[in-house]
């Protein structure tokens, strides 16, 4: 579990998140919604420590992360897997090379065992036969799929994802949120994904918290979330004409 | 008063990305692998500018060397001898790390920049991995090491190049230019010339990754960071070669 208090961050003079206070739950995948540029991206760096928040607490399992030595802060954060935007891998070395690498650089596992975890990860997201690939040589899908196993590899207790199926055909994103949620449950992750997919939204979002303009503004699951009679999040949710017109079908 | 001010932070923040730079490595097999592959990639990259700028430079200095000296009391041997003393001190260390500088320099900060921009450098540091470390420091050793070699065989390959103006031309004897380039050797002058390139090496390098390392925004800051880091690694260079020149000779 990881719990967000009062957090703030800001950049000069400019306030991006404001006295933030949630609770991300182990085992469940926990959604971060909102639209671009409400601060989903830097509240996730501030968790996972990318970004030092201006004020407020991060606590994993009620421990502090902020006061915590190198050592241990090190030590944290063998424990986390993250997923970037845009999946980050590293371009000089191979598929399998970028899944080994935090197996490499973070345990002395033998060859034989690190070789057999990157197949069980590759095999996870569906990229079998690509371990010799090179990042550039994978379609956008593949990449985020490759990222995924990449931040699995270790077995890491906490997973981040920074919108891990933007830009993506909705048959691929569907295979990405089942994926997630697959890892999730299996593994007993604690999940926390940003996102502005309505589909990810209401089938995977266990616990969602919705941000707008760097405030929260709602908190709930998918059972709720298309039901809620709070404005700001019926704004964001029916935003397309496409849900507005679902919703008053089911009206009438 | 603004300007001395940014001048005065961006130095600081250099410092102290070199002393991130500057923590032992963690895992040292992965330290060694990377700096013998940037010793290559950065040797073998640069040889062929470096073998054809080396020998036209040799035989440029050395036509120029003769013409100057065209009078029949001073001794033969002064044109090769001349032109020797210009190559190894001055031409070589430091028009060839100048050069060094649109090459390899631009190369780092296109790198490391570009992992910047993907946030492959944050992908490092959320797995705990000190990035500035992992990815400057094999930089920096390697091309410590490259360099003087570089500059080794660019040495030769001028002195080559002025041989080669003998052979042809009429400015010096072929046995004269010889006699020149052997005459008087001093241990001290590539001491001096070797220690230049080892301080040049290290200011490319460093001022090319802190450049690509503190990119922020996206790949349209890539070419500014990069023209930002050639012209204030040149201007360095040239200042730290009047210094050391100042000190040691
Ligand atoms: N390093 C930074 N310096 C200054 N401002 C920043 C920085 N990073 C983000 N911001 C600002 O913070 C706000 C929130 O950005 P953020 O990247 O968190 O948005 P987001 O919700 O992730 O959007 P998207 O869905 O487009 O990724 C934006 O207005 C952005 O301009
Ligand atoms: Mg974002």
């Amino acid at each position: 579990m990881i719990t967000v208090k009062n957090i703030y961050k800001q950049f000069d003079d400019f306030e991006v998140l404001k006295n933030i206070n949630t609770q991300f739950e182990e085992g469940k995948i926990n959604l971060i919604i909102g639209r671009s540029g409400s601060g989903k991206t830097v509240l996730l760096k501030c968790i996972i420590g990318l970004m030092k928040p201006t004020s407020g607490q991060i606590l994993f399992d009620n421990r502090d992360f902020s006061i915590f030595s190198e050592k241990e802060q090190k030590k944290m954060k063998m424990e986390m897997g993250v997923v970037f935007q845009g999946a980050a891998l590293f371009d000089s070395l191979t598929i399998q090379e970028n899944v080994m690498f935090p197996l490499n650089m973070l345990t002395d596992q033998s060859l034989e065992e690190k070789l057999e975890r990157i197949n069980y990860c590759l095999q996870r997201v569906g990229l079998e036969n690509t371990n010799h690939l090179y990042p550039s040589e994978l379609s956008g899908g593949m990449k985020k799929r490759a990222a995924i196993a990449r931040a699995i590899a270790a077995k890491p207790r906490y997973l981040f994802c920074d919108e891990p199926n933007s830009g993506l055909d909705p048959k691929t994103s569907i295979m990405i949120d089942e994926l997630l949620f697959g890892i999730t449950h299996e593994f007993n992750i604690t999940t926390i994904i940003n996102s502005h997919d309505l589909n990810t939204v209401i089938t995977i979002g266990e616990n969602i918290a919705y941000l707008q303009d760097g405030c929260l503004e709602w908190q709930g699951n998918k059972e709720n979330v298309l039901t809620s009679d709070n404005q700001k999040l019926n704004s964001f949710i029916y935003a397309q004409p496409l849900t507005q017109k679902i919703r008053e079908f089911i009206k009438q | 008063m603004r300007l001395l001010l940014n001048a005065l932070t961006l130095i600081g923040e250099y410092f102290m990305f070199l002393g991130k730079v500057f923590s032992v490595p963690e895992r040292w097999k992965q330290f060694f692998k990377k700096t013998i592959d940037e010793m290559y990639s950065m040797g073998v990259g640069s040889l062929p500018i470096v073998i054809i700028v080396s020998i036209i430079m040799g035989a440029v200095v050395t036509i120029q060397t003769g013409l100057q000296i065209e009078s029949s009391w001073i001794p033969k041997w002064t044109v090769g001898f001349t032109a020797r003393t210009s190559i190894v001190m001055e031409f070589c260390p430091t028009i060839l790390s100048l050069l060094l500088i649109g090459n390899m320099g631009s190369r780092i900060t296109a790198e490391i920049g570009g992992m910047r921009v993907t946030e492959q450098i944050d992908a490092l540091d959320a797995m705990g991995i000190n990035s500035a470390s992992f990815l400057v420091l094999p930089k920096i050793v390697a091309l410590l090491i490259v360099n003087p070699i570089l500059i080794v065989i660019s040495m030769f390959l001028a002195l080559l190049g002025g041989y080669l103006v003998a052979l042809m031309g009429t400015v010096v004897a072929p046995y004269n230019y010889i006699d020149g380039i052997t005459s008087f050797f001093r241990m001290y002058d590539l001491y001096y010339a070797l220690i230049k390139t080892v301080v040049f090496a290290f200011v490319i390098s460093s001022i090319a990754s802190f450049y690509g390392y503190k990119i922020e925004g996206g790949a349209l800051e890539l070419g500014k960071a990069s023209t930002q880091a050639v012209v204030t690694s040149s201007f360095l260079l040239l200042i730290l070669n009047l210094i050391i020149t100042q000190i040691m000779l």
